[in-house]
């Protein structure tokens, strides 16, 4: 973080910036809303990206650990929700019991995951979480017989949205004059979460379990000369990462309403991988920002490709999706070309010490 | 030697690599508040001893005794916690952080804060982070590098990145610091002052096992020596009359038929 928001050095600023974000974050899902609700839906999948990408970059960024397989926790989250709160077992939990349910379990399978990579690093441990992933979807896809868990490739349908009592995240509402529709509700419930997994995440970074995570990441051998149980502190990574991809999955749950094993294939561990790597390794806004771009640019896409096409050639010669994946494809080498660090390379966190007492 | 006096005791130490015998049979005792010198030519066996005592390699026989408790099992992680901290060779500094959070982590060995604390940022956290902050700049300051607190490791001068990783090692509290090669490639200057920090450190009370190719800085700090050669102890003693001894001086010159290789090579 610049200098203006460090409330120390330049607290006004600070302050003021601080309002103006908060304002800008309440006020956007209704100018979304005046374009079109499909936007705000956007906006929620966006937002749910940038809790994936964090709890990512816990394992990628701060820890050095290359996950290929990370949407395996999305799914596992994703599935305990969908048990738990649809016409399928019909069971109907609330959702404050389910989501830490589904973090635990998805934080379950981190562990799984990493007991036995604690050894792997680089290539190999990409491999064999990549292996991981496709396992939970395959999993997901075949656990319809002998007993029918996951319903197979039919997906669970008819998922219970996020209620409170009679206050339901799905209907629409109107308060204030103002027209709350179930997007925009999930909207201000999203923006709650992801703030408070910001917070996490800047606190969890900035701490002796941070700074354990970043010497593995460093110099493993070093690290545990130094007295760390890299054991513990990778499995710890695996499992904090797992469970915030825990936390988003049983979210996309209740806001579709219908999941199935489609919804988790390789490319979707790819793209928050790429989001992470494309924002920032490691840096917390960074991430955030290429989890943002990532997901808005080939929704923007998909709604201008078309028409700039018509008006300068006056017919389509490109798919939108072909254009989409182009661009994605050169954004990447470019970036690994001029930026390689990141769009916002985590930086050396200065400290200031009370007194100049060197001489 | 008095066995009151012994801080750590090596008996009959043994590592083979598949064919290569690394050491064995080593055997030597470090005291209490001495700088003990472990020297030997290229390839004797003085690092293998190192990454066996500190667990990074488990070793195939004998025995080590730390502070009275055998050491022979633990984990790398676990030798630091009962108080053995090391350098490299080949500095192996945490590159992309900072000199001040290399000296922090450090530091973790000593503190408890986890994820909760760190998540709840309770007032027993912030002081602890507040207090290894503090301790980790006044090693800065001890070793020579607090100017560069906030520089990234890797943008440190060479010499620095030594003394910084000595300042790391001393974060973890030890009663054992184990120095490898700490002068190598450093100038006269930079060895003066490394020797003096070496002073130091014995005289704040932590003991000194210090492997040196430079023997000028051995034969001037250490008050005894153990001398490898091929894997096996050759000499232990007072450093003098270390230097004296005819095996040491044939494993160095390597008596008369590796004095021609050596005009040769």
């Amino acid at each position: 973080m610049g200098s203006l928001f460090d409330p120390k050095e330049n607290p006004r600023a600070a302050w003021i910036g601080l309002a103006l974000i908060a304002v800008a974050l309440v006020a956007l899902p209704f100018a979304l809303a005046e374009i079109g609700t499909a936007w705000v839906r956007i906006t929620n999948l966006a937002i749910l990206f940038v809790l994936l990408s964090l709890g990512l970059n816990i394992v990628v960024g701060f820890a050095g650990l290359l996950d290929l397989g990370y949407i395996a926790f999305y799914a596992v989250g994703a599935y305990v929700y969908a048990l738990l709160a649809s016409p399928h077992f019909n069971l109907h939990l609330p959702f404050w019991v389910i989501l830490p349910i589904g973090a635990a379990v998805a934080c379950m399978f981190g562990a799984l995951l990493g007991a036995p990579t604690l050894k792997l690093r680089g290539d190999y441990l990409a491999i064999v979480t990549l292996g991981f992933g496709e396992i939970v979807r395959i999993f997901m896809n075949n656990l319809s017989q002998p007993v029918n868990i996951t319903n197979g490739p039919q997906g669970i349908t008819l998922i219970d949205p996020f209620s409170i009592g009679d206050f339901s995240f799905a209907k629409t509402e109107v308060f204030f004059g103002l027209t709350f529709t179930g997007p925009i509700k999930y909207y201000y419930l999203l923006v709650l979460i992801v703030l408070a997994v910001i917070v996490i995440n800047l606190r969890l970074q900035d701490s002796r379990i941070g700074r354990a995570w970043e010497a593995i990441r460093e110099d493993e051998i070093a690290a545990r000369a130094m007295g760390i149980n890299t054991r513990n502190m990778k499995l710890l990574a695996f499992a904090m990462g797992a469970s915030f991809g825990g936390v988003s999955g049983g979210i996309f749950s209740a806001t579709q309403g219908f999941i199935s094993p489609e919804s988790f294939v390789l490319v979707e561990s790819v793209m928050v991988l790429s989001m992470v790597v494309l924002g920032g390794m490691g840096n917390i806004w960074g991430v955030i920002l290429g989890a943002v771009l990532l997901s808005f640019v080939p929704e923007v896409l998909r709604y201008t490709v078309e028409p700039v096409q018509r008006a300068v050639f006056g017919r389509m010669l490109i798919e939108p999706e072909v254009i989409r994946m182009l661009l994605f494809g050169l954004a990447l080498v470019l970036m690994m070309l001029f930026r390689p660090a990141g769009i916002l390379p985590s930086a050396v966190r200065k400290r200031e010490f009370e007194a100049k007492r060197a001489a | 030697m008095s066995h009151a006096l012994a801080l750590l005791s090596g008996k009959g130490i043994g590592k083979r690599f598949g064919g290569l015998q690394a050491l064995s049979d080593v055997t030597f005792t470090i005291n209490h508040g001495e700088i003990f010198g472990l020297i030997g030519p290229n390839g004797a066996g003085k690092t293998s001893l190192f990454n066996v005592l500190t667990g990074i390699y488990s070793q195939d026989g004998g025995e080590f005794t730390f502070d009275g408790l055998p050491l022979t099992g633990l984990k790398p992680h676990e030798v630091a916690a009962r108080g053995i901290a090391r350098t490299f060779q080949n500095i192996r500094l945490f590159a992309n952080l900072s000199a001040l959070e290399n000296v922090m982590i450090g530091r973790h060995v000593r503190t408890h804060a986890g994820v909760w604390g760190a998540i709840s940022r309770s007032a027993a956290t912030r002081s602890e982070e507040a207090a290894i902050e503090k301790r980790a700049y006044e090693l800065l300051e001890y070793v020579g590098v607090e100017k560069r607190a906030n520089a990234l490791a890797k943008h440190l001068a060479y010499g620095d990145q030594r003394r910084l990783e000595i300042a790391r090692a001393l974060a973890t509290e030890p009663k054992l610091l184990a120095l490898d090669e700490p002068a190598a490639g450093m100038n006269a200057t930079e060895t003066a002052s490394l020797k003096r920090l070496l002073g130091d450190i014995r005289h704040d009370g932590t003991t000194i096992l210090l492997i040196e190719h430079d023997m000028k800085l051995v034969m001037s700090v250490c008050d005894r020596v153990l001398v490898l050669d091929y894997g096996k102890k050759i000499a232990e003693g007072p450093a003098a009359e270390v230097q004296k001894d005819p095996a040491v001086i044939a494993a160095y010159l390597g008596g008369e038929v590796t004095l021609n290789l050596k005009g040769t090579a």
